[in-house]
């Protein structure tokens, strides 16, 4: 099989022998999880549960929000003791709305969870992305971008389905490990998404310097019997695990501008999210724990453990041993594209692959020193753009040329930043640059509604003013055909007045001649 | 000569129609410049800048009754954006209209001291605050422009204004600090 290449790319010295060395371990439930109402792509999910609730582990105790959104189940039994802001993964280090659940010790599943399903097969798709959906599946590579919502596409408009299986990034071996110990079950998840899309083919990308897992894999793919299903062997090359970089070396397709890989007939699925497909499908378990990789010269036994979502960073720091003397900085994520926590008190989430603790040796920090246009980010830049006229825009805060110079396609890799000769942050500035853009369209449109809403209550008090006058004026004509009539003389109420006196007085007056005539007649007998 | 007199004058006679045809075909309705300025506004609607609103404004601005500098809410991005559009010179904000918020502001108020007296719904330019009389009122949060025209209006100073909640969908990464050398310019 012919490969493609993406441009550019590092040869960065892979870090992967330090947590590979012992099989995955379980880290068993701690005392409590903290569940992140935002830990996936898209909009928050809704909470479920009240505090105080008792929930069974796998109970859901937030429902997705949405289309793009994800449930969050209880990673164990136990009681709801808050739902209140704590601190997240996120590298503003604000706080966050959380689910917090106590456990209760005894780790009992809850009732009336899917049963397990023997036969994949003998399900519909929407019966299959129900069940994916209900299960809280999102994307383990690390954007957490929910998989129901990524595998909901017309059947027949799927050519390639891609398996990652890269993991480019130094120092993490979660997927590696999973890899070399749930081969099966991730073949299994490959079947059940192949059965969803009904691909042409299946293209499974390892780099080349994970032997063991691609020997499993392949293992797992012959004895499973998948057809049209192939493990592609590619060489290590960082970011050859971004979506859009893999999709290129397995199909030598390119994923247009701001566009998906749907729209070129692919779907990457990470070997995580397959595995987590495969226990929520066939085993009935919804996803409530991952594999994290920790590791760096900040801990002391770098490992890879079985972690519930919700644990603290600080337990699973402990599981590896505790810090090593000197540690200086911890990251969720690689040391390429990690987010820096401020403290271990955040959770672990579904989007965390790795923690990364890293003392100033393995640092290498540098103070920034003026671009001198060597170029060499360039040369690195697996999108293809222009980093350093990036960096010029962004710096004076031109945002139209950042825009035209694609700015958006940046996908943060860091490879720029890696060989800057003068140790400029660039990513930073792209991140920087990004959010603003975003901030201002933002305001923009407020701008707009803004507009629109003041344009509207002027048409309003003009209408009310106007229908004010027309019902005064209104009044008015009606009070003045009245006088007009007071002053013609002939008033009805008058007349019927006067009309009853004269009744009145005809009636007295016969009345009168009555008692005359009969008073002559008594006085007359 | 009489034929260059007569083609002339059937020329100009002809260039002339196709003029005035042009004037009514493609007559532009409104302004389009006060359109383009009025687009460069904030919309907070706030009337600091003397003009009951922003499009009043931009209408000044466009008939050159008004500086550029009088729109505090957009402060020295909206006046530089503005010279852009206009070809002018930036001038610094009027600081006798008001002072440029660090922060966004929205008003809230505390519902309870609220009486109900609906003077704020009135005095609010967008239209985002309900409640009915003698029913508490609220703001819109998204639809707040922070022209803090309400709180001189409540009888019972129950209006705050305060700075939007940083949330993680609009926090925005911080720029690095500057290179230790000066950079040539690009």
């Amino acid at each position: 099989m012919r490969l493609g290449r993406f441009h550019g790319g590092l040869h960065l010295d892979d870090h992967k022998a330090e947590s590979t060395g012992e099989p995955i371990r379980t880290l068993p439930p701690g005392r409590l999880f903290v569940l992140p109402l935002h830990q996936h792509i898209g909009h928050d999910a809704e909470p479920l549960v009240r505090v105080g609730d008792h929930v069974g582990k796998g109970r859901p105790v937030a429902q997705p929000h949405g289309d793009i959104s994800a449930a969050i189940h209880a990673p164990t039994s136990g009681t709801v003791v808050a739902i209140e802001d704590r601190p997240v993964p996120h590298p503003s280090g604000l706080p966050a709305r959380c689910i917090v659940i106590e456990a209760d010790g005894d780790d009992r599943w809850a009732d009336g969870l899917p049963a397990p399903v023997a036969d994949a097969s003998a399900l519909s798709a929407p019966e299959l992305l129900a069940l994916i959906r209900d299960a809280g599946i999102v994307g383990l590579g690390g954007a957490a971008f929910p998989t129901a919502a990524k595998l909901r596409t017309d059947k027949n408009s799927i050519d390639t389905l891609v398996v990652n299986g890269a993991e480019c990034e130094p120092w993490i071996s979660c997927d590696d490990m999973l890899m070399r110990e749930q081969a099966d079950g991730i073949v299994s998840g490959i079947g059940v998404v192949q059965r969803l899309l009904q691909p042409r083919q299946t293209l499974i990308g390892i780099e080349d310097n994970k032997p063991q897992a691609i020997d499993a894999m392949r293992r797992a793919v012959a004895l499973a019997g998948l057809d049209d299903t192939e493990v592609v062997v590619i060489p290590t090359l960082y970011p050859s695990g971004g979506e859009r970089q893999l999709i290129k070396i397995l199909t030598d397709k390119e994923v247009p501008s701001g566009g998906l890989p749907l729209q070129i007939g692919i779907v990457c699925q990470n070997v995580g999210t397959l595995f987590a497909i495969h226990e929520a499908v066939v085993e009935g378990k919804p996803l409530i724990e991952r594999i994290v990789t920790v590791t760096g010269d900040g801990v002391r036994q770098p490992r890879n453990l079985r972690v519930r979502i919700g644990t603290p960073v600080s337990e699973v720091v402990a599981a590896a041993g505790g810090y090593a003397p000197g540690v200086a900085e911890l990251l969720v994520g690689g040391p390429m594209m990690g987010i820096a926590l401020a403290s271990d008190e955040p959770p672990i989430v579904k989007a965390s692959n790795c923690i990364l603790a890293s003392t100033p040796a393995m640092l290498r920090r540098h103070d920034a020193r003026p671009c001198i246009r060597c170029g060499e980010c360039v040369s690195v830049c697996p999108a293809r753009l222009l980093p350093q006229q990036l960096y010029w825009y962004a710096r004076a805060r031109d945002y139209d040329k950042a825009e035209d110079y694609h700015l958006f396609d940046c996908i943060e890799c860091g490879c720029c930043d890696h060989v800057c000769p003068s140790h400029i942050p660039l990513v930073q500035y792209y991140r920087h640059a990004k959010g603003e853009i975003r901030q201002l369209r933002h305001e923009k449109e407020k701008a707009d509604r803004a507009r629109i809403r003041h344009q509207l209550r002027e048409e309003r008090l003009a209408r009310e003013k106007a229908e004010r006058a027309a019902k005064l004026a209104a009044k008015k004509a009606a009070l003045e055909k009245k006088k007009a009539a007071k002053a013609g003389g002939d008033d009805p109420k008058k007349a019927a007045i006067q009309a009853a006196l004269e009744r009145a007085k005809a009636r007295k007056a016969e009345l009168a001649k009555q008692r005359s005539t009969t008073g002559e007649k008594n006085e007359t007998p | 000569m009489l034929v260059a007199i007569v083609s002339i004058t059937l020329l100009a006679a002809a260039l002339g129609l196709l003029l005035g045809y042009a004037s009514i075909r493609f007559r532009v309705e409104g302004d389009p410049i006060v359109d383009q300025i009025d687009a460069l506004l904030p919309q907070t609607q706030c009337g600091q800048c003397g003009f009951p609103g922003c499009r009043p404004y931009a209408e000044a601005i466009a008939s050159g009754e008004a500086e550029i500098n009088r729109c505090p809410p957009g402060g020295e991005a909206t006046i530089r954006a503005l010279a852009d559009l206009l070809g002018r010179e930036p001038v610094p904000l009027d600081e006798a209209r008001g002072t440029t918020p660090e922060e966004p502001l929205v008003a809230f108020i505390d519902e309870k001291y609220c009486i109900g007296c609906t003077l704020c719904i009135q005095a609010c330019p967008v239209d985002a605050i309900i409640g009915a009389a003698k029913q508490m009122h609220t703001v819109i949060r998204d639809d707040c422009t922070g022209c803090n025209l309400c709180p001189p209006a409540c009888p019972v100073d129950c209006i705050d204004m305060v700075p939007l909640p940083r949330t993680l969908d609009d926090w925005v990464w911080d720029e690095p600090e500057a290179p230790l050398l000066p950079e040539p310019p690009v």
